[in-house]
């Protein structure tokens, strides 16, 4: 089985009266402070609101350029080069949900449409933002690349009702995702 | 010495076995004894060791054309002139295996045979049919409904590989294509397994599939100027393993990981199909047939399974209402039964009549007479309700509950008092009419100027209709799905009927109805008399001598053959007829 023991590391004598690592620790304080002072700490230029360089000076500040590439915000529905929804409402996001945050209507594409031959589309996409736990599992499970989760994170609203976002919110946040699933623009 | 030897040669497996109509045969090296003419399939289902296959259905013929059921076989080799035969310690003949496998589902077995379903030769052939059968399918699993309930899938997982080794343009077939009125095709997605063209035409009588075009190119089609419009075109659905025939009703209203599934029967004809009921939260998406080989094979009617819709529709009726002025208003429920016992009571025994129905349940029928006796009055009936036959499952009587009527009621007609209750209502000498469960103006025979007769009428109904407008009371009934219960088909089997989802607002079940009813004609409190349809079953059981002894959780999922009423189904003769004649395994 997948089970690693872990044995605790013998320490030295002088690890033990741990009186170096305060040493250190305080040293490592020192010297941001130092440098905060001298206005050279990490992000000063971002960050120069704050006078010191250090605070985000939340809300005139956003996190927005700072966050990470792999930073998971709001779920969103994309669609492809196209224009074409993505989402053919296969409901595994809705099953795989840990807080059950997904509602999806499905309702199947009129004969008419230019998309007809995909045959099923969401007549109705609710996702719960007040639920919303933002784990990503709803991207990784889905089969068509259709849900993304974007860098939004400030969700806010003044009643349950504004937290829930419906499909054309979705699709607002979401926008547009190129190449990925191509097996809808065949020859068929 | 010589005569326990004899003994032990006269007891060899194989005249043992005999001497019982049955074969040993070694599965997976384990011996074991089976009918002689079964199907090699069906014994390796017997020994628990399901043998994957698509072409193959237990209720029709076996061509053996989907290749996916290969396992290795083994007879004993046949002597040389001369040779005696040499069985090993357990009296068994050793086993010459074959190099080449054969299919499990149209070879039978014989005495002393051996069927391998594992191995390198077995393993190797099932991915290779998987793989072939791969080749041309589309990847449109995400909007197929059948996904979640997909042979093809389940067996891909176990005996596919991760990718395609094909690296040409796949066969384009038609799309989305009607045939029918209530099933669509995706030729795409067949696997060409026929299981739907065999079953029209060996089950259902009406051979509009079949296939055309030849090798990669073969494609289901319906005849031309046909349409597969058979009142059991939706059973083909059912038997597609994969999902080129969905049914119309079902497509894209929710993928079935959702659905829960309760076990009950139908209630649209005297048969009583045994059915699944598939719901989410507290909507029905859709029924299936349940076998029941006593009963309806695996099989029913698509007119019996498509007739679900009206139980949240519009029309249905969701709480207790008062009519005050010619409009209903809606009130408690406890201000409703007063109303009615009130109202009730001001009546002589004889101007009051029940009209009650054989769409009930047998629990439903007992209150029902309960309450006649409480009122004093004899005038309770039943509405008959018959048409034809199709000769199939549809019986021609279309009351799932005639017979426990009868039983219930101890009446050998308990339709017969209709009659004399409508002529009754209409030259005024019935005042107050108590109906359950019935549409007057339908079956029963009233019209609407006959309604407005009486001066009282309480009834309990699921819908909106004529009779529901006329009551001064109105109840708010459940509908099958929403209810447990039991009743007994025409052919003398106790079947049950279970609660799949809850009846809707203020809707409560019929028999909670009546016995609060009772009660508040006794003046007792509202909830007096059995709590629990179970102790409402085991007080109908001590007054039925044909239900003595049973219990709601002894009828158990298939029922119990309780009387004989002498009716046959006649889709079972069939069926059984084409099994007698080895055609089909059962």
């Amino acid at each position: 089985m997948a089970v690693v023991k872990v044995t605790r590391p013998k320490l030295a004598a002088g690890e033990k009266i741990y009186l170096g690592a305060i040493l250190k620790g305080f040293v490592i304080t020192m010297k941001h402070a130092f440098d905060s002072l001298r206005g050279k700490s990490r992000g000063a230029g971002d960050l120069a609101s704050s006078g010191l360089g250090v605070t985000m000076q939340y809300p005139e500040q956003k996190w927005d350029e700072h966050l990470p590439d792999h930073y998971r915000g709001a779920p969103a529905l994309v669609t492809d080069e196209q224009g074409r929804e993505r989402c053919v409402s296969c409901q595994l996001c809705e099953f795989i949900c840990p807080p059950k945050a997904i509602k999806i209507t499905p309702s199947e594409i009129p004969s008419d449409d230019a998309w007809a031959k995909v045959e099923k589309r969401p007549l109705e996409f609710d996702i719960d933002m007040i639920r919303c736990i933002y784990c990503g599992m709803c991207e990784e499970v889905c089969p068509e690349q259709a849900i993304f989760l974007r860098k939004d994170y400030a969700i806010t609203g003044l009643k349950r009702a504004d937290m829930v976002h419906n499909k054309e919110k979705l699709y607002e946040i979401g926008g547009v995702r190129e190449g990925l699933v191509n097996k809808w623009n065949e020859l068929k | 010495m010589s005569d326990t030897a004899a003994t032990a040669e006269a007891k060899l497996p194989k005249d043992l076995a005999a001497e019982k109509g049955l074969v040993n045969v070694q599965i997976d090296g384990v011996w074991l004894q089976v009918p002689r003419g079964m199907r090699m399939i069906e014994a390796c289902k017997l020994a628990q060791n399901e043998v994957p296959h698509y072409c193959y259905h237990p209720k029709l013929s076996a061509p053996g054309n989907c290749r996916m059921c290969l396992v290795q076989m083994g007879m004993p080799p046949r002597p040389a002139p001369g040779q005696e035969p040499t069985y090993d310690e357990q009296g068994y003949l050793p086993i010459g295996w074959m190099p080449r496998p054969v299919i499990a589902c149209a070879n039978t077995v014989s005495e002393n045979m051996g069927i391998r379903t594992t191995g390198d030769i077995v393993t190797k052939c099932r991915e290779g049919v998987m793989e072939f059968l791969l080749i041309n399918h589309p990847l449109d699993c995400p909007i197929c409904d059948q996904a979640g309930e997909c042979r093809l899938q389940e067996f891909s997982v176990e005996h596919g590989r991760g990718g395609s080794r094909f690296v040409d343009m796949k066969v384009k077939k038609p799309k989305n294509v009607d045939i029918g009125p209530r099933v669509r095709l995706d030729d795409e997605r067949c696997i060409m397994c026929s299981r739907c063209i065999r079953f029209m035409d060996e089950v259902a009588g009406d051979p509009v599939l079949g296939f055309t075009q030849r090798g990669t190119h073969t494609t289901l089609t319906v005849h031309p100027g046909k349409k597969l419009d058979s009142n059991y075109s939706l059973n083909t659905v059912d038997i597609c393993p994969v999902g080129a025939l969905t049914s119309n009703d079902f497509r894209f209203q929710m993928r079935v990981w959702f659905l829960k599934e309760t076990k009950s029967i139908d209630v649209n004809c005297g048969t009583g199909a045994n059915i699944t009921i598939w719901a989410r939260g507290n909507k029905l998406h859709r029924v299936t047939p349940r076998q029941n080989d006593d009963v309806n094979s695996t099989w029913m009617p698509d007119s019996h399974r498509l007739n679900f819709h009206y139980i949240d529709s519009e029309a249905r009726l969701t709480d207790p209402m008062i009519k005050g002025d010619g409009l209903h208003t809606p009130v408690s429920w406890k201000d409703a039964l007063t109303a009615a016992a009130k109202d009730l009571k001001v009546f002589a025994p004889s101007e009051i009549a029940i009209i009650a129905s054989a769409r009930m349940t047998n629990e439903e029928l007992f209150m029902v007479r309960e309450l006649a006796t409480e009122l004093g009055t004899g005038a309770f009936t039943v509405v008959p309700r018959s048409g034809e036959s199709d000769g199939l499952l549809i019986s021609a009587d279309r009351n799932p509950n005639t017979t426990g009527a009868k039983l219930v009621w101890g009446s050998q007609d308990p339709a017969a008092p209709l009659a004399d209750i409508r002529s009754g209502v209409q030259n005024g000498s019935i005042k107050a009419l108590l109906v359950f469960g019935e549409e007057l103006t339908a079956e029963a025979g009233f019209s609407k100027e006959d309604l407005a007769k009486p001066a009282f009428i309480a009834s309990i109904q699921l819908l909106a209709g004529p009779t529901a407008d006329a009551s001064h009371v109105l109840l708010p009934g459940a509908a099958f799905a929403e209810k447990r219960g039991s009743m007994v088909n025409v052919t003398g089997r106790l079947q049950r009927l279970n609660r799949a989802v809850e009846p809707p607002a203020e809707a409560r079940d019929d028999w909670e109805v009546l016995r609060d009813l009772k009660a508040a004609l006794q003046g007792a409190a509202p909830t007096a008399g059995p709590a629990m349809i179970e102790d409402l079953f085991k007080t109908v059981a001590a007054g039925v001598p044909e239900f003595s002894g049973l219990t709601l959780s002894k009828i158990g999922d298939l029922g119990l053959p309780v009387v004989e009423t002498g009716v046959k189904i006649p889709l079972l003769e069939n069926e059984r007829a084409r099994k007698a004649a080895g055609l089909i395994n059962g």
